[in-house]
């Protein structure tokens, strides 16, 4: 080998680990984009699939309603009171509606519903797929002449791009629901006001680009997922890994895509 | 036939195969021996495709593994069973779904004829009334026959084991070897096994191969092995830990 390549590590360490570090990130976003065209590619085998596919939506999407309950009441009622807090002395109580359906339907439902359904369905792939991995229950899936894509990582695909928006209906709801009830229980403002200011700002195009935002949040989440676990190796270390960098990424895609899918789908005029 | 010429493979620095050459005729069964550690399991990957080859080659009954892709490799693989160290059970479905899903997932089945063949094969393998538990339920032993009622279901032309008897009593050992072995006299089937269980091999061997530093250094009948003059076969099949072979 040629001397001065040989000993390039030691005389430029930082020069290196940043090749370094970049060839990985080159090789794993390739290794994403493989894993998304194999799903793609799967996606005409559905039919045959959609008992593994129901089964996934009944997982990632029934068995997160309770938290998609929760977290939208209380979302809702704090972005009532926030609301209220910065009006106090310049815009009057009777424009809650107004602002808080806007709110909700553009950005807090499919982006908070999406944050923490992305750690629960993201780390539960992760989990099974690396488990299923580290056993070698994935080679005896190739072995046996079953394609994973098709088998593991399409179903998981479809249910999250598919329950994620349908999760992000009931969040929107719930956390409407949420805000009228400090609205009107706490801050006197009727149910009349709240629901004419709803009425007045409500635009099926809102709703509809938000769940457009939460099936792509839906997709990002189940590809972290999946990629993360079919790489886990080492064990039950290498599962607990695989697991963080799944939920730790798939949350980091749903803020930065979240700007990106903002700044597309409702753009200002003249800007 | 499967036919491996100059099979190398390294993990990192780590150099597993180094030249592997091997020919495995039809109906034969090989055993392969050699050290934990040696390469047996990584060989046997490659001649399923699970893993590829840094140099080298697999060539199954005239088709070069490299050379397949997509549906291609899958339905080259189903020509295979493939029994692992581990059993490797899907752990969510039970002892039934795991040894019909073969069948179920690669079509043309009825689901009678699935459930015909799934208590037919458990039974093969000494096993009855388990298709509804869980692979969690089993004892280790029972994990390894659902494994081979699983390999076998498909009823494939190859079937590779990775070390059959692990983990299983002397008896049960013995019904396996006898399974394998009434397997390839009575359907023809080509048997490769890993194992390092010397009465295993002699066994269900008609031919034996050792694998050391990568490379197999030595093929023969149960009796040439036996009169093998290579040091090392020698203190393999004995069980010495003096010789050339490294204990540690």
């Amino acid at each position: 080998m040629d001397e001065r390549i040989s000993t390039m590590p030691d005389r430029h360490p930082r020069l290196f680990r940043l090749a370094d570090h970049t060839i990985f990130v080159v090789e794993e976003i390739g290794r994403i984009a493989k894993l998304l065209g194999g799903a793609l590619a799967a996606l005409p085998s559905l039919p045959r699939s959609r008992r593994l596919v129901v089964d996934q939506m009944v997982r990632l999407g029934l068995e997160s309603m309770p938290l998609v309950v929760v977290i939208s009441i209380f979302t809702g009622a704090v972005a009532a009171w926030q609301a209220a807090y910065q009006f106090q002395g310049w815009v009057p109580l009777r424009y809650l509606g107004e602002v808080i359906g806007k709110n909700v339907v553009v950005e807090l439902g499919p982006v908070l519903t999406s944050l923490v359904v992305a750690g629960r369905i993201s780390a539960a792939m992760a989990a099974e797929l690396g488990t299923m991995r580290v056993t070698e229950q994935i080679d005896a899936l190739e072995a046996m002449g079953i394609s994973p894509s098709r088998y593991l990582v399409m179903p998981r695909f479809v249910s999250a791009t598919v329950m994620l928006p349908v999760a992000v209906i009931f969040a929107d709801a719930l956390a409407i629901a949420g805000a009228f009830l400090v609205s009107n229980l706490l801050l006197d403002v009727s149910a009349h006001t709240y629901t004419m200011g709803l009425r007045r700002i409500f635009q099926v195009r809102d709703v509809v680009a938000g769940l457009e935002k939460a099936a792509v949040f839906g997709m990002f989440m189940a590809l972290m997922g999946c990629h993360f676990g079919m790489r886990a190796e080492g064990g039950a270390q290498g599962v607990g890994r695989a697991t963080t960098l799944a939920v730790v990424t798939s949350c980091v895609c749903v803020l930065i895509l979240d700007y990106f899918l903002t700044t597309f789908l409702f753009p200002i005029a003249g800007v | 036939m499967i036919e491996i010429r100059g099979l190398h493979k390294r993990f990192g620095s780590h150099r597993v195969l180094d030249g592997v050459d091997l020919t495995i005729r039809d109906g034969e069964s090989i055993v392969i021996i050699g050290q934990s550690g040696s390469g047996k399991s990584v060989l046997l990957k490659h001649i399923i495709g699970l893993l590829q080859p840094d140099a080298g080659r697999v060539v199954v009954d005239g088709q070069e593994l490299a050379a397949l892709r997509g549906p291609e490799l899958l339905a080259m693989r189903r020509r295979f069973g493939y029994l692992f160290q581990g059993a490797a059970l899907f752990d969510s479905m039970t002892v039934g779904e795991n040894v019909g899903l073969g069948l179920s997932e690669n079509g043309g089945f009825s689901r009678e004829e699935i459930q015909r063949r799934v208590k037919e094969k458990l039974a093969l393998v000494g096993l009855r009334d388990v298709e509804h538990l869980k692979p969690a339920d089993l004892s280790g032993g029972m994990r390894k026959r659902v494994g081979l009622a699983r390999a076998l279901a498909t009823e494939p032309a190859y079937i590779l084991y990775d070390e059959p008897t692990t983990g299983l009593d002397p008896v049960m050992s013995d019904s396996i070897n006898r399974l394998i072995r009434e397997l390839q006299h009575r359907t023809g089937t080509t048997s490769i096994a890993v194992t390092h269980d010397m009465k295993s091999a002699y066994f269900i061997a008609d031919r034996l191969a050792m694998l050391y530093q990568g490379r197999i250094v030595f093929a023969g009948t149960p009796q040439e092995t036996r009169n093998a003059a290579n040091p090392v076969v020698q203190q393999f099949i004995e069980g010495s830990s003096e010789g050339p072979l490294a204990a540690l």
